[in-house]
């Protein structure tokens, strides 16, 4: 379904070139969930928003669902750390924003807002502004909007870095649930190994700049998942393990 | 639960939490004060006029406000007060108006904003006073000529302000609008322009006074109404009583102007966006 081949990335500032993700090939499948997991600024962003479409690759090429991404793809929904809720919009509008965009009419989007509003637990905020949202919440009105939005394919950038970890563990509870619902596939950035083992089908572990593919792991972890306890299994712990032995040579080299 | 939250929203707003109220209250005392030291300034001036400086140069408070009672009396004033706001509010109209469209279209165009650049910059530094002849000649001795003079002095306030909030458009906003479908139009009036209004309110504010230049020294220039005129009128009377009578009315619109800009202010921020 979505396809990287060979993609490099370069971005110049000033004099300096910076090589942030360099001759990363892999392919995701319909329906997957894939956590990329390294350490921190080594390019994993860049790697989602090349798939967005938010900029195009230096070499290489973005497929996506048998077609080249040269624009912004407006079938997947990008969820950046940093919520991008528009400030001046209650939870509704924010969460209706998609199709308000398309055109549909007022009582039908309120309507539509209040169920997916209602489905990841926000009943009764949805008259507030983001402001006066805890970070949680915000988060769910984000989920919300990609629900109603109905993209095939999730983007999260470190959705859940900011948080708590109970906080947390509700929110991966949540997007499991409605990643199963909806079928979408979902491609999230993370330097949080917990969090992609316990999500994640696969979980590709990054060098540091410019980021390639160190490791590729498969999860088989059965579905549905207890996001509480599956991390208590002996199985989780294994690959917790493997996993933790070739990132931990990525932080390392970068104490060097 | 939910007053008190709703409630502190206004009050936790970034810029100087004085309402209206405040600018017209103070403490009782403060205002005695303030009278008293009125009434003194006034008196001492009756006192030094005509003794210690010749009252060619001061007139004194009497004259003054007979100046004021005749003119009153007569009518004319409010002839001229009338032609200096309305040329006050319309350049003030046109210039926000055509500073803010100016400082979108800009503002999205990154290409035609670097072509404009040097030229737009030269028209900045440019005192825009130095253009009201020009504006004589294309609008005439009347009212056109005054509006255009605070309309350009307005419009650069505008523009560089509404300019800077557009630029200062978070990018994740736009992208996220991107991906959801968002037309270029509507990126712009869904995302830029409402992140944009903080600043393009800013602009609006403190233009509010340069209007009121512009409408006096426009008319000061050419014209045959409004108090521009009559200050330049009474002072090649050598009435220099008509002078400060007129400095007086001025002083107290700017007054009226400035009290109408926070009682809008303090309405806008009942609603107004707070970045976060």
């Amino acid at each position: 379904m979505i396809n990287l081949r060979h993609v490099s990335k370069t971005f110049r500032k000033q004099q300096e070139e910076v090589h942030a993700v360099r001759d990363i090939s892999l392919t995701i499948a319909q329906k997957e969930i894939v956590a990329i997991i390294g350490p921190s600024g080594c390019g994993k962003s860049t790697l989602l928003n090349m798939i967005a479409g938010l900029y195009p690759p230096t070499s290489g090429s973005i497929i996506y669902k048998g077609e080249r991404v040269a624009d912004v793809n407006t079938d997947v929904g990008y969820m950046t750390q940093k919520d991008n809720l528009l400030p001046w919009r209650s939870v509704r509008d924010n969460v209706a924003f998609p199709l308000e965009l398309s055109g549909v009419k007022k009582s039908e989007r309120a309507t539509r807002a209040d169920q997916v509003i209602a489905h990841v637990g926000l009943e009764g905020f949805a008259h507030r502004f983001p402001h006066e949202l805890s970070g949680g919440m915000r988060k769910r009105a984000c989920l919300a909007r990609m629900l109603l939005y109905g993209a095939e394919t999730a983007l999260l950038d470190e959705p859940f870095a900011a948080l708590d970890a109970q906080l947390k563990l509700s929110m991966h509870d949540l997007l499991l649930r409605l990643a199963a619902e909806t079928g979408q596939t979902v491609v999230f950035v993370t330097h949080d190994l917990m969090e992609a083992v316990t999500l994640a089908d696969r979980v590709l572990v990054c060098t540091r700049r410019p980021a390639t593919v160190a490791l590729e792991q498969r999860i088989e972890l059965a579905r549905p998942r207890d996001v509480l306890n599956v991390r208590f299994t002996n199985e989780f712990k294994e690959l917790y393990d493997a996993l933790w032995e070739r990132l931990r040579v990525e932080y390392h080299e970068e104490r060097l | 639960m939910t007053a008190p939250e709703a409630d502190a929203r206004p009050a936790s707003l970034p810029n100087d939490g004085s309402g209206a109220g405040s600018y017209v209250l103070g403490s009782g005392f403060m205002v005695v004060c303030q009278v008293t030291l009125g009434i003194v300034l006034l008196v001492l001036w009756q006192g030094a006029s005509g003794r210690l400086i010749d009252n060619f140069f001061i007139s004194n408070p009497v004259d003054v406000g007979t100046r004021l009672v005749g003119w009153i009396k007569d009518g004319s004033l409010f002839v001229h007060i009338w032609a200096t706001v309305y040329a006050t509010v319309m350049g003030f109209i046109v210039g926000s108006v055509g500073g803010i469209l100016l400082g979108v279209w800009l503002g999205v165009s990154p290409f035609t904003s670097r072509l404009l650049n040097p030229y737009l910059s030269a028209l900045n530094a440019l005192p825009k006073v130095a253009l009201a002849p020009l504006f004589v000649l294309w609008f005439g001795l009347g009212i056109e000529s005054k509006i255009a003079l605070a309309a350009v002095l307005v419009l650069f306030l505008v523009f560089l302000n509404t300019y800077a909030g557009v630029r200062e458009v978070d990018q994740d906003l736009i992208d996220g609008a991107r991906l959801m479908r968002a037309t270029r139009v509507q990126v712009i009036t869904k995302v830029i322009i409402p992140s944009a209004t903080s600043w393009m309110f800013a602009g609006l504010k403190i233009s509010v006074p340069y209007a009121l230049i512009g409408a006096v020294l426009g008319e000061m220039i050419a014209s045959n109404r409004g108090l521009g005129y009559l200050v330049q009128f009474s002072g090649s009377q050598f009435d220099s009583a008509g002078v400060f009578a007129v400095l007086l009315v001025i002083a107290l619109l700017a007054v009226v102007l400035n009290f109408l800009v926070e009682i809008v202010q303090y309405r806008m921020q009942q609603w107004r966006v707070v970045g976060r």
